[in-house]
This record gives C-alpha cells, sequence and structure tokens, in this order.
C-alpha cells in the first residue's frame, strides 16, 4: 500500500528513477508512522477511560464521569496533566539509562505497528517474515522495562522489572509456539497471508479449523494477556507488594509514556488474535480477489468495511481482556511460572505436533476437514451458550438483593465475567 | 526488501521523535524545582535503606537461559513450519512431518528433564539457597 503511494507519489512529481523514489518514499513512510501514533492515541486514550468505566460497573460503582460527557474526555485531562507534572529524577538514580527507558518501551510498542494489518490493504508494509519481526521487536520493550527498573535505582522498581522481564520471557514461549500452530495450518509468516488464508465466515477462521487450533487460540490469547503483564498476570506492577514494579521513580510525562504503551498494547494483543485465529478483516461472503480488483471508491469503500469488520472484532477482544481483569484475582509468582511452564508449554507444543499431523493428513474440504470444524464449531457455541446463561443466571441471582438494597434493577447485561 | 527496512527504521525514529518532542515541550511548560527530599529514592515514605542495586535471585538466571534455548528452537522451527503445507502439497510431506516431531520431541525431552531436576520449581528447599547476606543483600525474597 504504501510502496503504491509512494509510486503515484513519486510519478505526480515527476522525479526521476532511483535517486528520486526516495524522497517521496520517505515522505509517505513519515506520514504512515504518524498516523500510527495518531491510531494509538486515539485507541490507548479512550480505552483507559472505557476500561475504567467498565471497572466501575464491576465494583459497583460509577468510574471517571465528569470530564465532557459521561466522562469520555477524561484522557484528555490526564495526559494534559501529565504533561504540566514536574518530571522528577531520583538523585540515586542512573540518569542516562532512567530518562533513555521510556524511549525504547515505546519504541519498541510502536514498531509492532509496522505489520499489523487493518484492512484489506491498510498495512504499513507486509513483511514476509511479519509474525516472526512482530515478536522480535515486542523485544524491546523488554529492554527497556529492565532499563527503567535498574535505571531507577529503587528496590520496588528493580524487582518489578527483573519479574517482568521474567515473565516475559517466559511467556513467549507458549505464545511463540501456540502461533506455531498457526504458521503450521496457514504456511505462511506474513499477516496479509495469514488473513487471505482465512475467510469471513466463522467456519472458514482458523479458530474453527480444527478443535486444536481452537485450543491454541486461548493458549495464544493467555499467553499474550502475561507478556503485557495484565491482570491476572500483573505481578510485576503489584500494588500491593510492589507499589507500581518498573515505573515506580517515574512520573509525569515520562510516566505517561509507559501508560500509553501499555494500553496502546492492548489493541496489538487484540489484532494478533484476531488476524491469527479470527480471519482477520475478512468480509464475510466477499473473496479478497473482489476487494483487489475494484478501483476508486468501490476500492476505499471495501478498505473501510475490512477496516470496520478488523476493527470489530478487535474491540470484542479488547473488552474481553478488560473483562478478564477486573474478574480475576492476581496470580503468585510460583503460580505464575507454574502456568507458564507445566501447563501452557507443554500443551502449546502438543498442540502444534498435533495441528502439524492434522495438516499433513487431512486435506482440506475433505469429510474429515469438515467434520473438524462441526466439531470445533460446535465447541464454540456451547462456549457462548454456556457463557451467556451463565451470566443470566448470575444476574437473576444478584437482582433481588440489589433491588432491595437500591430500589431499581442492576445493569444488565452484568460486565464482570460470570 | 530494502523499502520494507526503511519503513521499520521510520517507525522507530518516529516513536523515538514523538517521545522527544513531546519532553522538550514539556519542558517549556512544566515545573522544575529539585530538591533533595523530593529527589530521595522513593521507599513509601522511610528513609531509603542502602542502595537499589543488590545481588538478586539467580532463579532470573536460569529462566534466562532455559528462554534462550527454546527461543532459539522456536526460531529454527518457524521457517520449517511455514514451508510443511507446500511441501505437503508437492508429496514430501512425511520428511517435514518427520522432522519437526523429532525436533518437537528433543524439546519436550528437554522440558521433561528439567522438569524432572525441579528447575520449573518455584519453591525451593531454602537449604538449597545461599544464606542472606548483610544490608540490604537479600538472596531468598523473590
Amino acid at each position: 500500500m504504501l510502496r503504491l503511494i509512494a509510486q503515484r507519489l513519486q510519478s505526480w512529481l515527476n522525479l526521476p528513477g532511483e535517486t528520486g523514489a526516495v524522497l517521496p518514499a520517505l515522505a509517505v513512510m513519515l506520514g504512515a508512522a504518524l498516523l500510527a501514533f495518531v491510531f494509538i492515541a486515539f485507541f490507548a486514550g479512550p480505552v483507559t477511560w472505557w476500561e475504567r468505566r467498565v471497572a466501575g460497573r464491576v465494583m459497583s460503582r460509577i468510574g471517571p464521569n465528569r470530564v465532557g460527557p459521561q466522562g469520555v474526555l477524561q484522557w484528555l485531562a490526564d495526559g494534559l496533566k501529565s504533561f504540566l507534572k514536574e518530571d522528577i529524577v531520583p538523585a540515586a538514580a542512573d540518569r542516562p539509562l532512567f530518562l533513555f527507558a521510556p524511549y525504547l518501551f515505546f519504541g519498541g510498542y510502536m514498531a509492532t505497528f509496522v505489520v499489523l494489518p487493518f484492512g484489506a490493504h491498510l498495512v504499513a508494509t507486509d513483511l514476509s517474515v511479519g509474525l516472526l519481526y512482530l515478536i522480535a521487536i515486542s523485544g524491546l520493550v523488554v529492554v527497556g522495562i529492565l532499563m527503567a527498573g535498574w535505571g531507577s535505582n529503587n528496590k520496588w522498581a528493580l524487582f518489578g522489572g527483573i519479574r517482568s522481564a521474567a515473565q516475559l520471557v517466559s511467556y513467549e514461549i507458549p505464545s511463540a509456539f501456540s502461533l506455531l500452530a498457526v504458521v503450521l495450518a496457514t504456511g505462511t509468516l506474513s499477516m496479509q497471508g495469514i488473513v487471505r488464508a482465512q475467510g469471513g465466515w466463522p467456519w472458514e477462521w482458523l479458530l474453527f479449523r480444527n478443535p486444536l487450533l481452537f485450543g491454541m487460540f486461548f493458549v495464544s490469547f493467555a499467553a499474550s494477556l502475561a507478556e503485557n503483564n495484565r491482570t491476572p498476570f500483573d505481578l510485576p506492577e503489584g500494588e500491593s507488594e510492589l507499589v507500581a514494579g518498573y515505573h515506580v521513580e517515574y512520573s509525569g510525562m515520562r510516566f505517561l509514556w509507559f501508560m500509553f504503551a501499555e494500553w496502546g498494547n492492548l489493541w496489538v494483543i487484540a489484532s494478533l488474535a484476531t488476524v491469527g485465529f479470527l480471519g482477520g478483516w475478512q468480509i464475510p461472503g466477499v473473496r479478497p480477489e473482489v476487494i483487489d480488483q475494484s478501483t476508486g471508491w468501490a476500492f476505499a469503500g471495501w478498505q473501510a468495511l475490512s477496516f470496520l469488520v478488523f476493527a470489530g472484532k478487535a474491540s470484542m477482544l479488547v473488552l474481553f481482556a478488560i473483562q478478564i481483569r477486573w474478574t480475576l484475582p492476581r496470580l503468585r509468582v510460583d503460580q505464575m511460572m507454574i502456568v507458564c511452564w507445566k501447563y501452557l508449554v507443554p500443551l502449546a507444543l502438543l498442540g502444534s505436533a498435533g495441528v502439524l499431523v492434522l495438516v499433513a493428513l487431512v486435506p482440506e474440504g475433505s469429510p474429515v476437514d469438515w467434520f473438524l470444524r462441526a466439531v470445533s464449531l460446535g465447541l464454540g457455541l456451547w462456549l457462548i451458550i454456556a457463557y451467556v446463561r451463565k451470566a443470566r443466571a448470575a444476574y437473576l441471582a444478584d437482582r433481588e438483593p440489589y433491588r432491595r438494597l437500591e430500589g431499581k434493577d442492576p445493569w444488565y447485561p452484568p460486565y464482570r465475567l460470570p | 526488501m530494502r523499502f520494507d527496512a526503511a519503513v521499520v527504521a521510520v517507525f522507530l525514529l518516529t516513536a523515538l521523535g514523538i517521545v522527544g518532542a513531546a519532553m522538550a515541550l514539556g519542558r517549556l511548560v512544566r515545573p522544575n524545582r529539585p530538591d533533595p527530599i523530593k529527589n530521595q529514592t522513593y521507599e513509601c515514605g522511610e528513609r531509603p535503606i542502602g542502595s537499589g542495586w543488590f545481588s538478586f535471585n539467580p532463579r532470573f538466571y536460569q529462566l534466562a537461559l532455559l528462554f534462550l534455548i527454546f527461543d532459539v528452537e522456536i526460531a529454527l522451527t518457524w521457517p520449517v513450519a511455514a514451508v510443511v503445507r507446500s511441501w505437503v502439497a508437492g508429496g514430501r510431506g512425511v520428511v517435514a512431518v518427520v522432522e519437526i516431531l523429532l525436533f518437537l520431541a528433543v524439546l519436550v525431552a528437554a522440558l521433561a528433564w528439567l522438569w524432572g531436576r525441579g528447575d520449573l520449581d518455584w519453591i525451593r528447599e531454602l537449604g538449597t539457597l545461599p544464606p542472606p547476606g548483610k544490608d540490604g543483600e537479600r538472596g531468598d525474597d523473590a
């Protein structure tokens, strides 16, 4: 997409040859990077407000509702406040490390947006090793965390940083092995290739390709939640024991960059799961070739529609992650390691081995293939029905006492996970 | 290829630039009043005891080693995984499948060995740990 725009720009400006191609290309890339930043800002900001509102509902309180209608502008106020706050550097800290850590943290986060597809052609550049790149570049975040933890010269920060690094590297193993199953089933590492190997309808998604991939989705999602230090895996920040973890000494704007990347990372988690398992931007009933061949306004329309499909799926996953955060308690550090090494890693290893055998033995479209899809669709349906029934039962159980207490019915549907 | 690398570089540099620009702009509007008490290391209001830089638990070191081994194996498995489908279509599926399964079997064996050795346990017997050192140097606290 970017390459195409750069070529158009070059021919429009009438610049010759190889050297003439550099300037428009750089301009287009810069534009894309700034656009990605604007997207991150307009996602991460409101999501903090959204998360706090959902948390309020879960805890039977209101949440921020003062700035703007229903408090939607809360994130702007928070940002402005952080901007005006003093930037304190502890006297004992290692100054260069302390000052540079947020740069790496945010840089490593933003570089993942190079390969994240937002729509049929809405991707900065579709690297042929996209999935591997995504996993590799997020390693920069670990470096940032370690720098912040060590550079602060603070015991809380050091423990938070080291814990966080240990957790990130541990959970990268199940995450990578469960994505290995995706690579096996699609035969490509490029993000767009993975999306194109699936289809628009649920039975064409990798999630419902076979029961093993269905299980791998949950392993992968749990591992990516842990990689982002979100509850139930948020030990690095455990307020009750470590105060705040690696960013305990940070204040003002420098602190904001950590929070910014952390909330923005929700989008990365959700997109990764959407691309890998939920069919990405594929519109039901529309083949991707139709989008490729359309021109002019039809092309733009398809892009917008595919973006809406993608954003819809990703937002559902974001809401799911938020619900998990406010429903489940935090794990203990030894439990966290047990969950990773004794459950998720063997599961992911077995799962990818099983997917490998299925890929080799079951050709696509054979009766066995359809049987496996039906089984996993059934599993998914059963999960959804069980979820709704459980949620409704919990709601009905809570309704009577709540009405007696407050004189009105509680919020429906309940935000808490059943 | 060059184009892709350039995109990555531009994204990274833009991120650094944005953070830098925001910090620089903020300098104009935010107060800067350092104070020896304010710049003290934060330890919940207590006077900090010792430096924050102390030797910490070697378990983290073992984890890092474990991760390194597994990550190298991941890097070696992924390229093979990417071509399995085309090999299966070309009738050479057995080779790829056996290859990856063998590789995974080695991994599983390694994991089982570590499990049996007790390297995956977070809580170990206290006797095997070095005794806690003096001022601020703790060996057993995670």
